[in-house]
This record gives C-alpha cells, sequence and structure tokens, in this order.
C-alpha cells in the first residue's frame, strides 16, 4: 500500500499556487494565466499517479498521513483515502483544469484573484475528500466556502450580493451544528479521528442527535428538498466557472458527508430517519422536476435539474434500509455505487452543461431561453455537443448518466417497488425538460439577428468541452473502472450501516 | 470465428457513422456515401453468411465484455445468435441497405446530406446492436440508441417548429414506455438475480403462481407483471394503443427514415423483444392476454384513421399502426412464429411503400396532399407498378408476401386459445376491410383518376432517377416472393430449431405444419378475409374512380364519426393538454407557491428577518445597567449547569 506525501501535494500544492498568484509582480496576465494552468495541470497529474497506485482489492484507507496537529484536543493532521473519495480528487483536479481554461479570455476583471480563488478552492476540496480528523474535515469543509462566496460576490451576476449571502448563511448555518456534533464526538471518544468516531459505540438517542446536525449541514450542500433554493440563486449569480466547480464538486461534499460521516457513525439513527431521507429524495425528483420545467433561465434550468439528479444520489443511499428478499446486501450496494457513480457523472455532465451555458452567455450576454433558437444552425458543433451533453443529462445509455440512475432504479426496487416507479418517472419527466429546453435553444428557426451572428466555438472552447464529452462517453461504454475502485469500500460501508452501534 | 463475424457486422455501421460524424465534412459528401453505403452493404452480404451458418445449426451466445459488476450482478455486452436473430440482422441490414442507396437521390442537395448518412448507419448499429443482445443491458442501450436516432431523425430539419416537436413527443412518448420496461428489468433483476435472457428462460418455470405483494392490497402474478412492464415498453417503441401518438407525428422525418426507422425496422422492437423473449411470454398468459387486446384493437382502430387521412404518408404510418397491432395480436395469441414472418413481409412492403412514396414526394416537389395528385400512373412507371405491388401485399392479396403471413396469422389467432382471442379474431378480420378501403383509397388518389396538380408541378412531372427507382426493384422483388419462399419454415417450424417458444406444439400453428405454401395459396379463394379484402378494394374504386363525389357525401352523413377520426380519437388532444397546461401549470405552482413563497418567503427570508428582529432586541438589552448583565450572567449560568446535568452520564442524552 502507498505511503508518502501525495495527498498532501494535493492539497497544498493548488492552495500555495493560489496564493503565489496573488503575490503582486506578475509582468503579464497571460504569464499568471499560464501558471495557474501548470499548477492545476500538476496537480490534476498528481491524483492520476495516485488512482493508477491505488489498491482497489481492500477498504483500508491508503495513502495515510497523521501528524500531530492540536495536541491540546488531541486533534491530528490525518489524511487517506478510500475508494469511495479517490475518484472525488479525480473529479475535482479534473474539473479545476477545465475552469482555468475557461475562464482564459472571459475573465478580465481581477484576474489574479480569479484563477487564485480557484486554485486556492480546489486544495481545501481535496482536503474535504482526504481528511480524516474531524476538526481537519471541518476546517476544510468550512475554508472552502470563502473562495467560493468570493467567486459568487466578486465575479457574479447582478444580484451576486444577495445570491452570496443566502448561499454562505444557509451552508454555514447548516456547518455549525455539524461541528457541534464533532466536537461531542470528539470529546466522547478522546480523540477526532473519524474511524475511531465510526468505531465507537453509540446510544441510539445520542445517534439521532448527531445524525441531525450532521444532515442539516449535509442536506443544505446536496441539496435536499427543502433547503435547495440556494441554489438556483447561486448558480444564477455565480460566473460560469463558479457554477461548473458549484455543481461539480460543491453539491457532492454532501452526499460525501453522508457516506463518510452519517452513515457509519450513526447507522441506527440512519436507519432510523431512513424513511424521511427515502421520502425527501423522492420529492426532489418528483417535484423538482416539474419545477425545472416550468423555468425560463438556462442556469436556473439546470441548477434545478442538478436537484433531481442528486435524489436520485441520496434516494441510492438510504434505500439500503430497506432491502429485502434473498440479495439485501447486494441490493444496498448496487444502490450506494449508483448513488456514488451518479455524483460523478453529474459532476462531468452538469460541469458541460453549465460550460455550454456559459459558452452562450459569452457571447449574448442572456441566460434567458427565449433569447436563443436555432442556435445548431449557426454553431452546428456546439449544438451536437450540448445535445450529446442534453442527452447525458436525460440518462441515455452509452453515457455516463445512464449508469447511476440504472443502479439505482433496479436496486430501488428490492426495497419498494413504488420508489423504483417515483424514480423511473423521471426518464420522462427529466427528458422533458431537457430536451424541451434543446428544442427552444438549439433547435427551431434562427430566432433573431443576435443569433444568426453567433461565432463558432474557438479551439479553447472546443477543447473544454470535447475533454468532456469524452469522460461522458466512454464511462457510459465502460463504467467498471470506477465502479471497481470503489467496490470494496462501499462493501465495507455498507456493513458499517447495516450494522448496529447500540452498546 | 462467429463472434468476430457478429461483431463485425454489427461494428462495421458504427466505424462508418463515427468516422462520417466527425470529419464527414472534411472527406466530403461522395466519400460519406461510399463509406456508410459500403460499411452497411458488407455487413449485408457478411449477415447472408451468418445466416446460411445459423441455418447449418450453428448458434452463439458468449458475452463480448463485462460492462460493469455492481452489488454482486455482472451487467454484461454480448451477443446470442440464434435463426431469430440472424433473421432479424439480415432483414435490418438489407432495408438499410436499400435505403442508403435510396437516399443517394432523395437527400441531394439537402445541405445537411452527410449529417443524414451518418445518422442512418448509427441507427443501424443501434438495432443490430439490439436485435443480437443476450441480456437486457444490451438490449436496452439498442432500444434508447435507436430512440435517440430516431429523435435525431425526425427532427432532422430542426428549423421546422413542427419537425423538432414531432422528434420531441416521439423521444417524450417512447420515454413513457421505457419506464416500464426498466422496472420489467428491475423486477426480473430481483426474481432471478441475473440480467442474461437465459437465466430468465431458465427460472421462469419456477416463478409460475408466485406474487409480488405491492402494497394496497395488490397481490400481481410476477411472471404476468414482468410481461407487461417489458410490453409497456413495447408498446411505445411499436407504436401500440395507447403509446401510438408519436409515429404518425414521426412523418416530419425525411421519407427514408420513415421507411428504415419507422416502418421497416425500430418499430418492430417490440415485437421482436416479445418474440425473443418468448420462453418466458408463454409462461406469462395474463400478460400475453393483455397483448393480444392491445394489439387487436391497435390494428382495427388505427386502420381507420388511415381512411380519412389525406396526407400519403400518414396513410402509411397508420397503415404501419395497424400492421404493428396485427403481430402484436399474433404474439399475444402466443404465435410467435406468425408475428415474425409478418414483421418479416412487413419490413419489404412497406418500406417499398414508404419509398414508393417518397419517389412521388419528389416528383410532386414535396407535396403530400394526396388531393393534390392523380393520375401520376402515367408520369412515373416504375414507380406506379412498384407502389402497385406493395399495396397488393398490404392488403394481403393471393400470392403476394403479405398475404401468406397475415392470413396465417389471422388463423392463428382464431385458432388461438388464449383469453380474448375470439373478440381479437374479429377485429382483425374486420381490419381486413379497412385495410384494402384505406390502402385503395390512397392508390386511386394518387395514381388514379383526375389530375389534380396545378400546372407548373404537372410540367415538371417525371420517374425519379435509378438510385430512388432500383431499391424500389429490390424491394418490390421480396415483397413478391418472400412469402412463397419463408411460408413453411417460419410457420412449419423447421426454421426456428428450438429457438422461439411454442412452434411446435401450438395448436395455433397446428393448421401450417402439413401445407406448403402452395396449398396456403389455394386456400385463400374459399376465405372470408379474401372477399372482405376484394369488398375494400371495390368501395375504395367506387368512391375514388367512379364516383368522386361520394366519400364526401358520406363524410357529411356521418359527420360525427368523421370528426373523431380526424382527431384521432381525441389520444393527441388529451396529452396535448397534459403536457402543454398541466404539467407546466403544476411547474409553476409548486416553483412559486412551494420554493418560492412557502421555502423563500417564510423559512428563509422569514429567518432573515428574525435574526434582525432579535437584533434589535439585543441591541435594546445593552442598557449599561450593572444588574441587567448580572442577572444574565446567573442566567446563562444556569443553563449551563443544565446542560452538564444533561449530558453526563445517565443524563437524557447518556
Amino acid at each position: 500500500m502507498m505511503h508518502g506525501l501525495w495527498l498532501s501535494f494535493l492539497i497544498w500544492i493548488p492552495v500555495l499556487g493560489g496564493m503565489l498568484l496573488l503575490l503582486p509582480g506578475w509582468k503579464t496576465p497571460i504569464l499568471r494565466r499560464s501558471f495557474a494552468l501548470a499548477i492545476s495541470l500538476v496537480t490534476f497529474a498528481l491524483s492520476l499517479w495516485v488512482w493508477f497506485h491505488f489498491e482497489d482489492r481492500t477498504a483500508a484507507m491508503q495513502f495515510v498521513e497523521r501528524v500531530p496537529w492540536i495536541p491540546l484536543l488531541n486533534a491530528n493532521y490525518h489524511l487517506g483515502i478510500d475508494g469511495i473519495s479517490l475518484p472525488f480528487l479525480v473529479l475535482t483536479t479534473f474539473s479545476t483544469v477545465l475552469v482555468v481554461l475557461a475562464g482564459w479570455r472571459i475573465v478580465d476583471y481581477r484576474q489574479a484573484g480569479y484563477f487564485a480563488a480557484f486554485l486556492i478552492m480546489e486544495g481545501f476540496m481535496n482536503g474535504v475528500f482526504s481528511a480524516l480528523d474531524g476538526l481537519l474535515f471541518y476546517f476544510f469543509w468550512e475554508a472552502m466556502l470563502i473562495p467560493m462566496f468570493l467567486i459568487i460576490g466578486i465575479w457574479g451576476g447582478p444580484r451576486r450580493i444577495y445570491a452570496s449571502f443566502k448561499f454562505f448563511l444557509y451552508t454555514f448555518l447548516g456547518s455549525v451544528l455539524m461541528l457541534v456534533a464533532l466536537i461531542y464526538l470528539g470529546q466522547r471518544v478522546g480523540s477526532y479521528d473519524l474511524l475511531a468516531f465510526q468505531r465507537a459505540p453509540l446510544g441510539l438517542g445520542v445517534q439521532i442527535w448527531i445524525f441531525i446536525a450532521f444532515l442539516v449541514a449535509f442536506a443544505v450542500k446536496v441539496p435536499m428538498w427543502p433547503v435547495h433554493t440556494w441554489l438556483p440563486d447561486a448558480h444564477v449569480e455565480a460566473p460560469t466557472g463558479g457554477s461548473v466547480i458549484l455543481a461539480a464538486i460543491m453539491l457532492k461534499m454532501g452526499a460525501y458527508g453522508f457516506l463518510r460521516l452519517s452513515l457509519p457513525i450513526a447507522p441506527d439513527a440512519s436507519r432510523y430517519f431512513a424513511g424521511l431521507m427515502v421520502a425527501l429524495s423522492l420529492v426532489a425528483i418528483l417535484y423538482i422536476g416539474f419545477v425545472a420545467l416550468v423555468q425560463t433561465d438556462m442556469k436556473k434550468l439546470i441548477a434545478y435539474s442538478s436537484i433531481v439528479h442528486m435524489g436520485f444520489v441520496t434516494l441510492g443511499f438510504f434505500a439500503l434500509y430497506f432491502m429485502m428478499g434473498a440479495l439485501t446486501t447486494e441490493a444496498a450496494r448496487m444502490g450506494v455505487e449508483g448513488g456514488i457513480f451518479q455524483m460523478i457523472s453529474h459532476g462531468l455532465v452538469s460541469a458541460a452543461l453549465f460550460l455550454s451555458v456559459g459558452v452562450l452567455y459569452d457571447r449574448l450576454h442572456s441566460r434567458e431561453i427565449g433569447t436563443y433558437g436555432g442556435v445548431a444552425k449557426v454553431m452546428p458543433a456546439f449544438g451536437a455537443l450540448f445535445v450529446f451533453f442534453a442527452m447525458a443529462n436525460v440518462g441515455l445509455p452509452g453515457t455516463s448518466g445512464f449508469v447511476g440512475e440504472f443502479q439505482v432504479i433496479l436496486s430501488t426496487w428490492q426495497a419498494n417497488p413504488w420508489w423504483s416507479l417515483g424514480a423511473a418517472l423521471n426518464l420522462v419527466i427529466g427528458a422533458g425538460f431537457t430536451l424541451w429546453l434543446m428544442k427552444r435553444v438549439v433547435f427551431g428557426p434562427v430566432q433573431n439577428e443576435a443569433v444568426s451572428g453567433l461565432p463558432g466555438l474557438d479551439w479553447r472552447e472546443r477543447l473544454v468541452l470535447f475533454s468532456l464529452a469524452v469522460p461522458v462517453l466512454v464511462l457510459g461504454l465502460w463504467p467498471a473502472p470506477v465502479i471497481d475502485v470503489m467496490r470494496s469500500s462501499v462493501a465495507h460501508l455498507v456493513r458499517q450501516a447495516l450494522a448496529t452501534k447500540i452498546g | 470465428m462467429m463472434m468476430g463475424l457478429v461483431v463485425t457486422i454489427v461494428l462495421l455501421p458504427l466505424a462508418a457513422a463515427v468516422l462520417t460524424g466527425l470529419a464527414g465534412r472534411a472527406i466530403g459528401r461522395r466519400l460519406t456515401q461510399a463509406l456508410t453505403i459500403g460499411a452497411v452493404g458488407l455487413s449485408w452480404v457478411l449477415s447472408l453468411l451468418l445466416l446460411e451458418q445459423v441455418i447449418g445449426g450453428a448458434r452463439l451466445d458468449r458475452i463480448l465484455y463485462t460492462w460493469m459488476v455492481s452489488g454482486g450482478v455482472r451487467f454484461p455486452i454480448g451477443f446470442l445468435i440464434d435463426p431469430l436473430s440472424a433473421l432479424m440482422i439480415s432483414v435490418v441490414t438489407f432495408v438499410s441497405f436499400a435505403v442508403h442507396v435510396y437516399s443517394i437521390g432523395y437527400m441531394r442537395d439537402d445541405p445537411g446530406e452527410i449529417r443524414f448518412f451518418s445518422y442512418i448507419s448509427l441507427f443501424t448499429f443501434a438495432m443490430l446492436l439490439l436485435v443480437t443482445a443476450n441480456n437486457f443491458l444490451q438490449l436496452f442501450i439498442g432500444w434508447e440508441g435507436v430512440g435517440l436516432v430516431s429523435y435525431l431523425l425526425i427532427g432532422f430539419w430542426f428549423e421546422k417548429p413542427s419537425a423538432s416537436a414531432a422528434a420531441l413527443k416521439a423521444f417524450l412518448v417512447n420515454r413513457v414506455g421505457d419506464c416500464g420496461f426498466v422496472l420489467g428489468i428491475a423486477l426480473l433483476l430481483h426474481e432471478t438475480g441475473s440480467l442474461n435472457y437465459s437465466a430468465l428462460f431458465a427460472q421462469a418455470p419456477t416463478l409460475v403462481g408466485q406474487t409480488l405483494r405491492l402494497g394496497f392490497g395488490l397481490h400481481l402474478p410476477v411472471l404476468d407483471l414482468i410481461g407487461i412492464l417489458l410490453f409497456v415498453g413495447a408498446m411505445a417503441k411499436s407504436a401500440q394503443i395507447p403509446l401510438h401518438v408519436w409515429l404518425p407525428d414521426s412523418m416530419e422525418g425525411p421519407t427514408p427514415i420513415s421507411a428504415l426507422i419507422h416502418a421497416a425496422t425500430m418499430v418492430t422492437a417490440g415485437i421482436f423483444m416479445v418474440a425473443r423473449l418468448s420462453p418466458f411470454y408463454v409462461e406469462a398468459p395474463g400478460a400475453l392476454s393483455v397483448i393480444l387486446v392491445i394489439g387487436s384493437l391497435s390494428a382495427l382502430f388505427m386502420g381507420l384513421l388511415g381512411i380519412v387521412a389525406t396526407d400519403i404518408k400518414r396513410v402509411i404510418a397508420y397503415s404501419t399502426l395497424s400492421q404493428l397491432g396485427y403481430m402484436t395480436a399474433a404474439l399475444g395469441a402466443s404465435a410467435f412464429a406468425a408475428g415474425i414472418f409478418h414483421l418479416v413481409t412487413h419490413a419489404f412492403f412497406k418500406a417499398l411503400l414508404f419509398l414508393a412514396a417518397g419517389s412521388v414526394i419528389l416528383g410532386m416537389h414535396h407535396e403530400q396532399d394526396m388531393r393534390k395528385m392523380g393520375g401520376l400512373r402515367r408520369y412515373m412507371p416504375i414507380t406506379y407498378a412498384t407502389f402497385l405491388i406493395g399495396s397488393l401485399a398490404l392488403v394481403a392479396f393471393p400470392g403476394f408476401s403479405g398475404y401468406f403471413s397475415k392470413d396465417a396469422l389471422i388463423e392463428a389467432v382464431g385458432h388461438s386459445r388464449i383469453p380474448g382471442a375470439g373478440t381479437a379474431y374479429l377485429l382483425l378480420v374486420l381490419s381486413v376491410f379497412v385495410t384494402a378501403l384505406y390502402t385503395f383509397r390512397m392508390f386511386f388518389m394518387v395514381f388514379h383518376g383526375e389530375e389534380r396538380m396545378d400546372a407548373k408541378t404537372r410540367e415538371h412531372l417525371h420517374e425519379s432517377p435509378w438510385v430512388v427507382t432500383l431499391p424500389l426493384v429490390l424491394l418490390a422483388i421480396p415483397s413478391l416472393g418472400v412469402g412463397w419462399i419463408l411460408f413453411h419454415p417460419l410457420l412449419g417450424g423447421g426454421y426456428w430449431g428450438g429457438g422461439l417458444a411454442n412452434v411446435a406444439g401450438n395448436p395455433a400453428l397446428a393448421p401450417f405444419r402439413k401445407e406448403s405454401a402452395w396449398q396456403f395459396f389455394l386456400g385463400a379463394f374459399t376465405s372470408p378475409t379474401f372477399y372482405l379484402m376484394l369488398a375494400g378494394i371495390g368501395v375504395a374504386a367506387y368512391g375514388y374512380l367512379l364516383r368522386p363525389r361520394w366519400p364526401a357525401a358520406v363524410a357529411d352523413r356521418l359527420a360525427s364519426v368523421y370528426r373523431i377520426l380526424l382527431a384521432g380519437y381525441g389520444f393527441d388532444r388529451l396529452y396535448l393538454w397534459f403536457g402543454t397546461r398541466v404539467s407546466p401549470g403544476m411547474g409553476r405552482f409548486l416553483w412559486r407557491h412551494g420554493d418560492e413563497q412557502a421555502i423563500d418567503g417564510l423559512a428563509v427570508n422569514g429567518t432573515a428577518h428574525g435574526v434582525g428582529r432579535i437584533g434589535s432586541w439585543v441591541r435594546r438589552m445593552q442598557t449599561g445597567l450593572l444588574y441587567q448583565y448580572a442577572f444574565t450572567l446567573v442566567a446563562a449560568l444556569v443553563v449551563l449547569v443544565f446542560w452538564a446535568l444533561v449530558r453526563s452520564p445517565g443524563g437524557i442524552l447518556g
């Protein structure tokens, strides 16, 4: 098994790189941009190195680093990853490269700060995915909010102040409760080791309070209905890059929290609340699906679509407590694997959709669906890519969007056929809101002079969109590599989640 | 060896599609045509080789690669080659080849020509993936793949709002079916633990009599439920009532597409699927009854719509709906062999009819309204002759391929003992008359009678170029002959070799086991369906050749019936109302009242205001009065002590 400072590199190289960018003395903007790109590429390469040296036959933590951090509290700088966190590290570093490329020419206001914010945020997000110490986890969790807050607040749209405060308050209020729960656990266990938290026996009453505290933090991040209303506002006001990271990575933090903290630390409470979680997931899938249908702002529509897709994730996770029949744990594993795969796929697809909207926005400065129409006529290559990503959003087989939804629908049947039906209805509703968007924006007659004068994709936009199209297609044709990486860890997690900790 | 052959057949069209799709503009239209036609043509030749091996007894059931393993379930990509899939591969590649060639002429001068060829090759690939699958994952991938290409091709002229609307409609209606289909897969996975066909076939007998508790007092037989859920998918793909609404609108696509996708191949995917799963469906009689009823209803009621349509492509589309109903009814009667037989003959003569109609449309400068045609036989002799052959095959005139399959099918339903077969038989016999009526109404309106086009169109009327007429001739040959050749092997059971269930011992097919094609041909003249068919042609001749004013008078007399038929029984209006009024209305309600008023208005902004109010309250507390501060301190202490009590061992939380 691998050791070494690889995870620290993944965290601190981008953070340091971002800080260097903020120093005065950079001669030209192009130099700064190139530096930012270089840092993001190095980090991405490192994460790939980690991927290929990861041992997927074990659920044990790998690339572990552990040094004392705050001895007074017995908190450690403790890092490590398993098959659940690994795909998210790669997704984070990959998305950051794309965001840097996508912001290349578009952002000219305080460019250094813009790139620095994304690099620093990348490091902190990697920190969340590799932290094994409760306080460290909380530190990264809160730290990553600050760059995003600034990104929306400085480079955002006209209502950026309202949106950034709504974003910050929503997510910050949630995480405060998580801190309380973590401190309580730290006091009780005697250290902040997350793995020790997972092993510690806890009564149902305590578990319930802990689960609620975590739930508030994570549900806001996912976001789950009814604490989702910050997301459309944040997306609408965020610059393209901000939307990409928000959708691709930040939304995954909540669901990741369920896997890393809620299910293994409070399994009995998770079982206790599983019915509620399933209900909220189904509400997200059905209720939000209809809301997405009537959006007139492209970014809002995709934001609502994200909430629908994250509903599949939480459904896959929490249906595991209801599995019946001979294949209980198998079905539970399929649901969790499906949920995680859905997170990865959604990271790619929603990033691609927001970047596609960004392509249009950069040209006409409008996100309104009504501004467009007949784009395929003027920008054929872009039209093809946009439709491809829309099809992935619809969950068409052969794209990554299909895999997770399929797994969740198949496994949920073993819990309750009606829930499976509710999830399957998204086949129709999801296709409805996504392809209706395509009909109005990409197809139809060329709407106006502005559209007919749209310039085609430049090489940089092509590069970015193709870099996303390839993994979306490849993972759709062959999802096995990602599933294989997480299998042992998911099996371990399902065992933890189904066990009882009531002493 | 055989695996390599299959993989080559399937992947050739994909390679052509990808190459021309990505680099089409660089390599030009000529090379694009050559590549795609070459690939599909080669696939066809190889498919004949495969067919020969299969007739010689070769079989294949092998996994190509593992897509993934999740929750202990293997999701494979693999092939099942037996008489059924080999037959389907040959039909698909042959019709696709003919359509490719035809498109050279039909799509000439269209700016999207290259894209078009890339799409139809991609379609061929997806269809081949579907018919060669040995498991439900691959079946579903192909299933959705053909749906995707169908969407792209219906909306091919995407600048036309009606085309992109029809494409969206087709996709959504198919998705409704897929919803059922996916749940069917979920249930069978739940019961068998595997996605392979073979697992379902092996375990189906042991599942007989088992029920699934769905709550609400619902206890449904597992096998019937699987069968019906999967059939919901087939209802959408094969356009059966009430999920048929997308097919007439799909005529917005270029005509070659209507021939290939919306007549000969893709819409038969549902029929194929049920036949493919025949060893399982014979164990699910409840599902078969549902299939039988839906099929026979579609056969009659969709045929009736053909009588009032005036767009030539729509008439053929309604006839497709009706013929698919026939096939479905045969499956429901568990005469799977008869259903597939009709699928094959129909693929040829319906592709022929569509392509011939396309030739007419070309001649008429993209006019599709039959009321503006007439007398075309003088201008387009080859189109006329081939259209006549197609029509005679469609109405099941003795000796033409459609006769062998359709009359055998009707007879098989008549002999079936599945509940509902009696009514189904009656509906199917009645629609023989209807089929003849609408077919020859169309035939006479287009090729005979008064020339109703304007002078300018008439001046330019001429026969289409050879790339258009050659495929017509190519397809006319099997429309004439294939019934004679296939009748005995397909219905007598010699061909299937156990690949299709319920061929050998099926009472519904018993009459054909001893009969030769010639005997069956002679039997036509003593059968009532023959005279019903003649009556249909006769009525059409009377109304559209002899007394052209008569049809309008009848329509006047039966005005209410006429209106119902014109409106297609109101399905479209209902769905349109649901899609454009109810769903967005619900969405808007949930958005405005749920998200904005309840959640944001009360909870979020309410909290913000609440914080503000607390803030001003706190401000008032900073009074500078010592006693107040001291009091607050004490109060805080009390709270802390209480907290310590609560969380101590033995406390409330301990």
